[in-house]
């Protein structure tokens, strides 16, 4: 066994030991923190396959951003040190046998088909990336480059629309902005 | 060497651990995080074929890019909704949550 595979292993033990404290514990903030170090793990993952951009790619968006967004909605929505009830029985018993179910197939089939690796070198280059991604001829990936750019435009409007404070209904009698009511409207 | 089968027993487990919270979980925010496992484990996916069956090519890293982006913006409006789900019901569980306007 070489180094590199004792390192694949670790990194792929951590990934699924953390994934799974992540969905069984019952505190909401540590299954947050599990997450992240699940997602650090998938990161170091992809540094084990030396494509350095997705791993940086991964570390920003992931680490840095979807994760704190999640414990900032824990912090604004619950009691973090709270315990959540346990799942019924039924429920585990039968989300288990389920995913185990599906596991053991669909590894079958995976394990059957074997994929067998090609052996060439990965000519990986972020230069290559850049070009393709903005190219408008063979394979360029342009068109989807600006799909992804209006996609993310709507979900920042809809975001705002959601989240915004619903003003109250009606012209309010005093002719005073929302913004003084608001403390009040916290409250309740 | 390790065998591509290998790799793709991490990312195949790592999808049925986001199917088993999926499952069991009734907390929407746990919920969307068994969401964010499920997506990463699609992403490995996309990663190791490129990597070991078309290394000529590099479509797989562009499908691992724009899933990254999408799962962003999932995860801020699903945020967004759950925070004025809060407001309204006083709780995020999915069981209390029955109605679709309040």
């Amino acid at each position: 066994m070489t180094a590199s595979q004792i390192i694949f292993y670790i990194i792929s033990a951590f990934i699924l030991g953390t994934g799974i404290l992540s969905v069984t514990t019952r505190k909401i903030f540590r299954a947050a923190i599990w997450l992240l170090f699940s997602l650090i793990g998938v990161a170091a993952l992809y540094f084990w396959m030396e494509v350095e951009f997705i791993a940086a790619v991964q570390i920003i968006v992931y680490v840095g951003g979807i994760v704190v967004l999640i414990i900032f909605s824990i912090f604004l929505t619950q009691q973090s040190g709270k315990k959540m009830p346990n799942p019924p029985m039924v429920r585990t018993i039968t989300g288990l046998l389920a995913v185990l179910s599906g596991f053991t197939f669909t590894y079958l089939l995976i394990y059957q088909y074997g994929f067998s690796s090609t052996g060439k070198s990965f000519d990986y280059d972020v230069r290559k990336i850049g070009s393709q991604m903005l190219g408008t001829g063979e394979r360029g990936y342009a068109l989807p480059f600006e799909v992804v750019s209006i996609l993310l435009l709507a979900a920042m409007v809809g975001c705002i629309v959601i989240a915004l404070k619903a003003a109250p209904s009606g012209p309010s009698p005093k002719g005073k902005a929302t913004d003084t009511q608001q403390p009040t409207n916290l409250k309740n | 060497m390790i065998p591509v089968s290998h790799i793709l027993f991490v990312s195949t487990a790592l999808f049925f651990i986001g199917m088993y919270g999926l499952f069991t979980r009734r907390n929407m925010i746990t919920m969307l995080m068994s969401i964010e496992l499920i997506l990463n484990s699609v992403n490995i996916n996309f990663v190791v074929f490129n990597k070991y069956l078309w290394p000529d090519k590099l479509d797989g890293i562009f499908f691992t890019i724009f899933i990254i982006t999408i799962a962003a913006a999932e995860a801020a409006v699903a945020i967004a909704i759950i925070i004025n789900l809060y407001r309204s019901h006083k709780s995020i569980d999915v069981e209390d949550a029955t109605e679709m306007k309040y």
